[in-house]
């Protein structure tokens, strides 16, 4: 085991650096078939079940290019405000690797299909920060490489590795930012805020399901540090398996505080690739190479150049759908929330899922309430992410129309929403098999209604003369009385029958 | 020996099609024919007997209901062992492939099936394609059936030298710097290479992606024409095949037999002369240019300047891709695995490093160093740079050639076959069989051999090359037709009858 590695106190590291930020993220395109095969393109499965001559690398196979991934690759380019290259090419990165099948990756270089864009991040504060893109390229996964004995499955002091080429060929787009620079004590917040944006934007394009768990949304974070008094860019260091927005934040900030400490220690910095451990929210070096490694890159010859016309450029510009934040700006109209009430909805991640949700047909508010307060303390309790729940926003929409039509209250309610989330069925279901049935015993209900009408007699009253809003204080009552399990609705309209 | 054997795919189809011979006839003669005399030639591999007959028997069902799948449906045909087969081992003559049973067809084995093309074994090749003699096969040379001392030239050897052994007569061969027309010259056969991207490369395991080229080989010109029109033609699964209709090469074909060359104009390429070409290479080059003048075709000389640095281009070309097309054979999946019995204790990589070493021969070793040193950083752009930018010259000359003439003409190779073992020592020696083919595959035009005679001093087939535009391989067939009609009158018959009997030889 490695010794833990010293670190500097975080405010300490900004009075004495700056840090600069590099953030390269690869997305798994959800086309449904690989990139240069006909194979489906589906995560999981049985090893080595969605497999081909072509993406095994059999001798004699070759690519053919995937148009949809094609136009997946230039619609990303074109939301991030990237140039459209006029003619790109594929390249060949070579190196040997067991889970690689043709020992080269078959992806872009100096010809990126989308290049020079930006993304206008939106920080905690409200402000705004501006991501400049280098470039967005396509290019295939490789295949997975499960380490057998030894150590916690890493492939030092393995007994043997199975191989799954699934994986392999799935199309995958990188896009690289421009190096960061001016964030400030901000750079692990602007960090996990450009991912969540870019995930936004990802999941509101519909070309990868950005799901940071199981890799198809993976976040490689390069950091390095300048003395203040410096005018060139410090080492950097390269953090992979950063699986979370949290993670992003917190490997971006442990990397600075021991860059920090490193450097004031008079050491150096090694220009490596570290892997987070979620675990420890540390850092450890990946196995270091004696030499750099050559890729020997040169254009892929198996494959034609790609042209995309200008036309087609246009037709996919006008096609991208609202960018968040446009998208945000409208639904917070049609919503009716306040700037604050939007906030939170985005920084609980709930706002698409709030959208889907009242897509399906709930009340705005009534989402947002359910996703904002109640799922996202299970999510919290569970260590997830809000979208990675068990629950679909079309499951969430039925549990809110129950509530509407008074079959369910607000507390059953919630018990059935535990039902769906502990992987018992359908709302439908779980009503059933659970007997969360709302108190519809009306000679039960008039008797507490009654009850409570004798109570407040001043109240009942009130309501008799028309002041038909008093009911509510009668209402809390019988609710009150039967522990929640009325129908609020049918109580109100019981006591106005009583009073009228 | 059966005359069934002696004939050309054209008339052996048509006996067949008229049902005076079963396509199982046909198959067992040439199965005959191979077991009497491969042991000697040793142009096969392996030896599909089962496979082949069993073809044979369905085409002879489809033809009694009367259903003919193809003009050469029923005629026998040897496959080089560089395209994949589902139902016979694939080793591109190396022994990191021994015994590879590929899951896949490649798609010109497809199109030979649907065609009803018999397909009777694989064919000896340079290991990889690498190679201009079949010296280089992990398996042992072919031998040169007009003398089995010498060699049939390469990589295709096996391919070439299975026609002109009578064994087969169609093959298919394969042509990254002249293995298809280089072979073809040293046989006395016809070989073709079309244009770079009309016959699919899928399931052609690959040396150079952006030289390889399939193609047919036979024994006339007209027997070569039938089997492109069947190979060739586009293929979504290969990226760099061209959509576009399959040329009317057969009907050129027939067009040029007719013998009349009356405004053709014909390029003779002023660069393929001089030091290091054979005396009777060059003599039976000019006999066959004045033969084109005879036939009615104008001919003029053309200079192409840039041929000259076709060789040390294509040497850094097709090795920078071979380097990365042969990264695969890791030991991870098919192949060779070479563990010296002491697998749990080895990692990914020594394994990988054990069997490359083992698997490969000193050919393919010495070709992935040179491309892999070539695409290197740092050398990149003056090596693997400067041979694209050659290349380019190169598709220029041919485009400005090609303004002025309808085919460029050259001898194939600068010499007649040599000795099996003669220059195994001299790799640079070696580089110059293919002095004159490469130019075609840097530019991607068609090109074909078709032989020219026999050198005076040492009674062995030279060939003419026959150069085309890209997309109009059927010039080069109608000159080469014409010709061959031409040659045969004036030297009293076919060329490829004067082949010693093996029969003596190999019992
Ligand atoms: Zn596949």
């Amino acid at each position: 085991m490695t010794a833990v590695a010293e670190v500097m106190d975080y405010d300490e590291v900004l009075e004495r650096f700056d840090p600069v930020l590099g953030l390269e993220v690869h997305v798994e395109l959800n086309t449904n078939t690989k990139m240069f095969c006909g194979c489906a393109n589906v995560f999981g499965g049985e090893p080595n079940t969605h497999v081909c001559p072509v993406c095994l690398g059999m001798p004699g196979a070759l690519p053919a290019v995937n148009g949809k991934a094609v136009e997946s690759a230039m619609r990303i380019g074109l939301a991030l405000n990237c140039e459209i290259a006029e003619w790109c090419r594929f390249a060949r990165k070579n190196y040997f690797y067991p889970d690689m099948p043709k020992n080269f990756q078959t992806s872009q270089y100096d010809e990126p299909i989308a290049f020079n864009g930006y993304l206008d991040v939106e920080l905690d504060d409200g402000s705004i920060f501006r991501v400049d893109i280098e470039r967005a390229h396509m290019e295939e996964d490789t295949g997975k490489s499960l380490h057998v004995g030894g150590a916690t499955g890493r492939i030092h002091g393995a007994d043997y590795s199975l191989l799954d080429y699934n994986r392999a060929g799935v199309p995958l787009i990188e896009i690289v930012t421009k190096p960061l620079v001016g964030t400030g004590a901000r750079a692990p917040e602007v960090a996990r805020a450009y991912v969540a944006a870019l995930r936004d934007l990802l999941r509101g394009l519909d070309v990868s399901d950005v799901r940071m768990d199981q890799g198809s949304l993976r976040c490689d974070a390069n950091v390095s540090l300048m003395a203040k008094d410096a005018t060139e860019f410090g080492t950097r260091t390269e953090t992979k398996n950063v699986n979370s927005l949290r993670s992003v934040e917190r490997a971006v900030r442990y990397e600075m505080t021991r860059h920090a400490a490193v450097l004031v220690g008079g050491g150096k910095i090694k220009q490596e690739t570290r892997h987070f451990d979620e675990s420890t929210a540390t850092t450890r070096a990946g196995r270091t190479k004696e030499t750099a490694e050559d890729y020997r890159y040169f254009p892929e010859p198996d494959l034609v150049p790609i042209a995309p016309s200008r036309e087609w450029v246009a037709e996919l510009k006008a096609g991208l759908p609202q960018p968040p934040w446009v998208r945000r700006k409208r639904l917070q109209e049609e919503w009716g929330l306040s700037d604050a009430e939007l906030r939170d909805l985005v920084n609980a991640d709930a706002l698409d899922l709030v959208a889907a949700t009242v897509d399906a047909g709930a009340k705005s508010d009534d989402a947002r309430s359910w996703w904002v307060s109640y799922l996202s303390q299970q999510a919290k309790t569970l260590n997830k992410e809000l979208a990675e729940l068990p629950i679909t926003p079309a499951q969430v929409a039925r549990v809110s129309a129950l509530v509407a039509d008074g079959s369910l209250t607000n507390k059953l309610a919630r018990a059935v929403v535990d039902g769906v989330l502990a992987g018992e069925g359908e709302p439908d279901a779980v009503v059933e098999a659970r007997g969360l049935k709302v108190v519809s015993d009306d000679s039960a209900l008039t008797a507490a209604v009654d009850e409570a009408l004798a109570a407040q007699p001043d109240v009942a009253e009130k309501i008799r003369s028309g002041k038909v809003a008093a009911a509510g204080a009668i209402v809390g009552a019988v609710m009150k009385a039967t522990k929640g399990s009325a129908d609020a609705k049918r109580v109100r309209e019981l006591i106005i029958e009583r009073c009228s | 020996m059966s005359e069934l054997i002696r004939l050309s795919a054209a008339d052996l189809a048509d006996k067949i099609h008229k049902r005076e011979v079963s396509a199982v006839e046909a198959t067992q003669a040439h199965l005959d024919r191979i077991a009497e005399v491969d042991g000697a030639v040793h142009a096969f591999l392996h030896v599909n007997t089962e496979g082949a007959l069993a073809a044979a028997a369905k085409v002879d069902e489809q033809i009694a209901v009367g259903e003919v799948a193809s003009p050469l449906a029923g005629v026998p045909l040897a496959l080089k062992d560089v395209m994949t087969t589902i139902d016979a081992p694939t080793t591109v003559g190396s022994k990191i492939l021994e015994n590879w049973l590929p899951p896949y067809d490649a798609t010109v084995t497809e199109r030979l099936r649907a065609a009803g093309i018999v397909i009777l074994g694989k064919t000896n090749m340079d290991e990889f394609a690498m190679g201009s003699s079949t010296e280089n096969s992990a398996y042992g040379p072919t031998h040169n059936p007009w003398d089995l001392e010498r060699i049939p030239g390469g990589s295709g050897g096996g391919s070439s030298a299975s026609l002109a052994a009578f064994e087969a007569p169609l093959a298919i061969g394969t042509d990254t710097g002249g293995s298809i027309r280089q072979p073809g010259a040293v046989t006395g056969t016809v070989g073709v290479k079309p244009t770079y991207g009309t016959v699919s490369r899928y399931g052609l395991v690959a040396f150079s992606s952006s030289l390889d080229q399939a193609g047919p080989c036979a024994r006339t010109v007209l027997d070569a024409a039938l089997l492109h029109e069947v190979i060739a033609g586009y293929d979504p699964m290969d990226s760099t095949s061209i959509n576009q209709p399959v040329r009317p090469v057969v009907e050129a074909a027939r067009q040029g037999a007719t013998g009349d060359l009356k405004g053709v104009k014909v390029g003779v390429v002023r660069e393929f002369r001089g030091e290091g070409y054979q005396q009777g290479v060059i003599d039976c080059f000019d006999a066959a240019v004045q033969q084109l003048r005879d036939l009615g075709a104008e001919v003029v000389e053309v200079s192409c300047p840039h041929f000259k640095y076709a060789l040390g281009a294509y040497y850094l070309i097709a090795p920078s891709e071979a380097s990365s097309n042969l990264a695969r054979f890791d030991a991870m999946r098919y192949g060779l695995r070479v563990d010296n019995g002491a697998l749990g204790e080895l990692s990914a990589e020594q394994v990988m490093s054990l069997t490359r070493e083992a698997g490969f021969g000193p050919e393919v070793k010495r070709r992935i160093i040179l491309g892999t040193y070539a695409l290197s950083a740092g050398y990149y752009d003056a090596y693997y740079g400067s041979a694209q930018k050659v290349r380019t010259l190169i598709s220029r000359d041919f485009t400005s050639a090609f303004e002025q003439v309808d085919v460029l003409v050259a001898p194939t190779t600068p010499t007649t076959a040599f000795k099996i073992g003669e220059r195994i020592d001299d790799p640079l020696a070696m580089y110059l069989n293919d002095l004159c083919t490469i130019p075609s595959n840097l530019a991607g035009n068609a090109a074909l051999s078709v032989p020219s005679g026999l050198a005076a001093e040492d009674g062995l087939p030279a060939g003419l090359q026959v150069m085309a535009p890209a997309l109009a391989d059927e010039r080069m067939y109608r000159v080469a037709a014409a010709y061959e009609v031409a040659r045969d009158a004036a030297q009293g018959g076919p060329l490829i009858n004067r082949v010693p009997e093996l029969e003596a030889i190999s019992r």
